[in-house]
């Protein structure tokens, strides 16, 4: 079967970071590829310069067998390429009318007419809902829809462009699973028109639904391709995620002293209850794909989120944070992913930034020691190797790898009971990684860890312990030596429900 | 050198400025001419002082001017026409301060109204209710009431001292109680901004929200607390108003919010600061009253004052935003 879309050898830098490096992909008509990969791994970047945002940097893009080269994002629609865009409110005008969406296109193309005629519109977009099968009041405004019905009218205005590829990134990331069974009808519906699709995402309950075929993409490269019938999910989670074997692993020590535990904790509303126990020196991972509820516990841990059901201990006694300086106050710290978002305070400097949490610690009555809170800066720079002039720089001068060291010696620079750790090596180079880790495993004794990470990878080179969570609950636990790699990626993968105590 | 014009620029526009005004305008360097120069930004600047503390946080408060004019109409009621102490006149205004603050903080925070709308609401709330209770009237010693009948009260000799006593400082009778209150009240303020946990953890949650959370800030907490220092630094305002005219006059206190933002947003260019903070708004307030003190003695005339006031507040933000920028 001839592609209807085809890239070949595309290449994409951003400065001297390659981003995507000698991409081949294919899309058939009438089939759905699945194209997944963890974050970072180039996923956004390829449909961006699919959809015109970005231009390629080398390489080859054919559609129906001629150049496909579209300079911006409106020559791209017009050849055929339509995306419907992971942000549902970025495909739709949130005050207008659904007929008014359905028909925005025509009526800003540069034949429209002058005179807006709002049965004419109404008729148009009448056209438009039918093709699709789309149930919704074309008088409704869009504000008044739910997400997946507005979702449904984002697509349904690509499709009145008589599309031949259609990129749908990441649909299913704000709707509810009955929302998302409404999605795939209509994705079955694309598939009969002959719609050549491609559906980026990782859940993989989506993934096992829709995909015709997948792609694996890691690092920027193209690692795997799975069309052979019954598809290889297994396979595919291991191609994304990259495992290397031979790593220089970690010496793994077992937990003497229970520092915290939890009982039936449930944190979704259909999610399994699940226990958890860590215990003092324990350096424990959980691991599982984006979406599976791993930021979910750590809020919950740190008292952010209130659990729906179950109870937690720490140090022997009940253990139920209300906000976060409850959390802070027993001794439970969160190194919170996303540092730029929800860590660093811009404004302030280095020492500002490390002191933020232990401020009462760190006055007299309620007046600041200043000289206390650069003593505890300059003792973190020394230990972590934080490279900067010193404790008075400025966040923004450091680069990412030494601005999460002082996320994480902010948290370290206190005792603590139990530290969790949310994707702590995202954006961080890999000496930083490396750093980081060693210095969380030096300092493990006295404490539990808990790290929260995507990347099998990471969770094999610092922890003595690795959980595995899907569809928010614990689904699988390996003691990190000579572990069953791919029971561990089957459970990953969503495949090895039935017993939760894995090669412990 | 860019970093020292950002960082020294408006300091040494301001000693130039003075130098300038000292060699054209005589009797400008006196101390009776600073003093007036003071005492003519005393209220602005304190005003200034309390919305940079709703600055601080991230927020902003357009009801100071209204809540000082609420103040001093409120003293001026509660003396002439409910007859009571100055001592009752001043706690009866601070509690006004206080429950509006209180208001605005618990409108913005927890029914998620955007700031400026909230407290442009509360402005014209204020501005109506204060009127109410005399029907649009003035308030002076003597007045005749709604219903007929004449006042009897009169502002106390101690509440009008707040307005007319001076201390001896160097000459006698140089310093009004005013500027004191003004420079103590910038003391305090900069003080518990710059040197308290609690001043630190209002830029945190004015500069990164949910980082500020994550930290385990009461975020809501202290953004009310902002709004509420800035109600009562307003009701302080509002009775140093009353205290200076002697009447609670409806027409007065119409330039206060404007000038007051103005100051505090000039001083977000001294010291390079880029953010809100008590010494540049104390600055910002001195800055204006230089200008326009020169000016009037240089004969400027009066109605080209709110052009000055417009083009140096134009020329603070170009320097914050725009130089400040660049070296980041």
């Amino acid at each position: 079967m001839d592609a209807m879309f085809r890239i070949a050898g595309l290449e994409k830098s951003f400065g001297p970071i390659r981003v995507l490096n000698d991409v081949n992909l294919e899309l058939h008509t009438g089939t759905v590829t699945v194209l997944m990969g963890a974050n970072g791994a180039g996923k956004s970047t390829l449909v961006k310069i699919m959809s015109g945002v970005y231009p390629r940097g080398g390489g080859v893009m054919e559609l129906a067998g001629q150049p496909y080269e579209p300079a911006s994002p409106a020559e791209a629609i017009r050849a055929g390429v339509v995306t419907v865009h992971q942000n549902i409110n970025d495909g739709v005008v949130a005050t207008l009318d659904v007929a008014t969406n359905l028909t925005m296109d025509r009526l800003s193309g540069k034949s429209a007419p002058l005179i807006f005629n709002p049965r004419r519109v109404r008729r148009e977009a009448r056209a438009v809902a039918d093709r699709l099968g789309l149930q919704v009041d074309l008088g409704a405004s869009i504000s008044d829809l739910s997400l997946a019905d507005r979702q449904m009218v984002a697509i349904a205005r690509a499709m009145a462009h008589e599309p031949k590829v259609m990129v749908l990134d990441e649909p299913t990331s704000s709707l509810s699973s009955a929302e998302a069974n409404r999605l795939f009808s209509v994705i079955d519906r694309l598939r009969a028109h002959g719609v050549a699709i491609l559906y980026i995402s990782h859940r993989m309950s989506d993934i096992r639904r829709v995909a015709d075929r997948i792609v694996a993409l890691r690092d920027g490269v193209i690692t795997g391709v799975f069309e052979e019938k019954p598809l290889d999910y297994e396979g595919a989670v291991n191609a994304m995620l990259g495992r290397q074997m031979g790593h220089a692993a970690v010496t793994v020590a077992d937990a003497t002293r229970k520092v915290f535990e939890a009982n039936d904790l449930r944190i979704a509303p259909s999610a399994r209850p699940f226990s958890l126990t860590l215990g003092d020196g324990e350096v424990v991972a959980i691991t599982g794909l984006v979406g599976v509820g791993k930021t979910k516990l750590a809020e919950t841990l740190f008292g952010v989120r209130r659990p729906l059901g179950g109870t937690m201990r720490l140090a022997r006694q009940d253990y139920a944070p209300r906000t976060s300086a409850d959390a802070i106050a027993a001794g439970v710290f969160l190194v919170a992913k996303d540092r730029a978002e929800s860590g660093i305070v811009a404004d302030f400097n280095l020492y500002k930034n490390m002191s933020l949490p232990f401020l009462p610690r760190l006055s007299l009555g309620s007046i600041l020691r200043t000289r206390a809170e650069r003593a505890i800066a300059r003792e973190q720079i020394q230990s972590l190797g934080i490279v900067c002039r010193n404790e008075r720089d400025r966040m923004q001068t450091l680069s990412g790898g030494n601005q999460q060291k002082v996320m994480v010696g902010r948290w370290l620079s206190q005792p603590s009971q139990l530290l969790i750790l949310d994707e702590p090596f995202q954006g961080v180079d890999i000496a930083a990684r490396r750093d980081i880790a060693a210095k969380l495993r030096a300092s493990a004794p006295g404490r539990a860890t808990l790290l929260f990470l995507t990347e099998l990878d990471e969770a094999l080179e610092t922890a003595d312990r690795i959980l595995v969570m899907s569809e928010h609950t614990i689904v699988g636990e390996h003691r990190n030596a000579n572990l069953d790699m791919d029971r561990l990626l089957a459970q990953v993968a969503g495949e090895d429900k039935d017993d939760r105590r894995g090669a412990a | 050198m860019a970093n020292i014009v950002i960082r020294y620029g408006f300091l040494a526009l301001l000693a130039g400025l003075i130098i300038f005004f000292a060699v054209a305008a005589p009797g400008f360097a006196s101390p009776q001419s600073a003093v007036f120069i003071f005492q003519s930004v005393a209220i602005t600047g304190i005003l200034a002082l309390g919305v940079t503390a709703t600055l601080v946080v991230g927020g902003f408060d357009l009801s100071i001017g209204s809540v000082a004019t609420s103040a001093m109409m409120a003293a001026a009621y509660a003396m002439v026409v409910m007859e009571q102490s100055a001592f009752v006149a001043v706690l009866f205004c601070l509690a006004i301060g206080a429950i509006v603050g209180l208001i605005n903080g618990i409108i913005i925070v927890y029914m998620r109204v955007p700031d400026l709308l909230a407290t442009l609401g509360m402005m014209f709330l204020l501005v109506g209710l204060q009127r109410i209770p005399t029907e649009g009237r003035s308030i002076a010693a003597g007045m005749t009431l709604p219903d007929g009948s004449t006042a009897t009260g009169t502002f106390s000799e101690a509440f009008l001292s707040l307005g007319r006593h001076r201390f001896d400082f160097f000459l006698p009778n140089l310093v009004p109680v005013s500027v004191v209150v003004l420079l103590v009240l910038a003391v305090l303020i900069w003080f518990f901004l710059e040197f308290t946990r609690f001043g630190r953890m209002m830029y945190a949650v004015g500069s990164n929200e949910k980082a500020a959370e994550l930290a385990g800030a009461p975020v809501k907490a202290y953004k009310i607390w902002a709004y509420v220092i800035s109600g009562i630094f307003a009701s302080i305002g509002g009775i140093l108003l009353a205290a200076r005219l002697g009447r609670g006059d409806i027409a007065s206190g119409n330039n206060l919010l404007l000038d007051a933002v103005a100051a505090a947003l000039i001083g977000f260019a001294v010291l390079g600061a880029a953010k809100p903070n008590a010494f540049g708004t104390a600055i910002g307030a001195l800055f204006v009253g230089v200008l326009l003190q020169g000016l009037t003695m240089m004969n400027a005339p009066y109605y080209t004052q709110d052009f000055v006031k417009g083009a140096v507040l134009v020329v603070a933000l170009v320097f914050t935003f725009a130089l400040s920028s660049r070296t980041k």
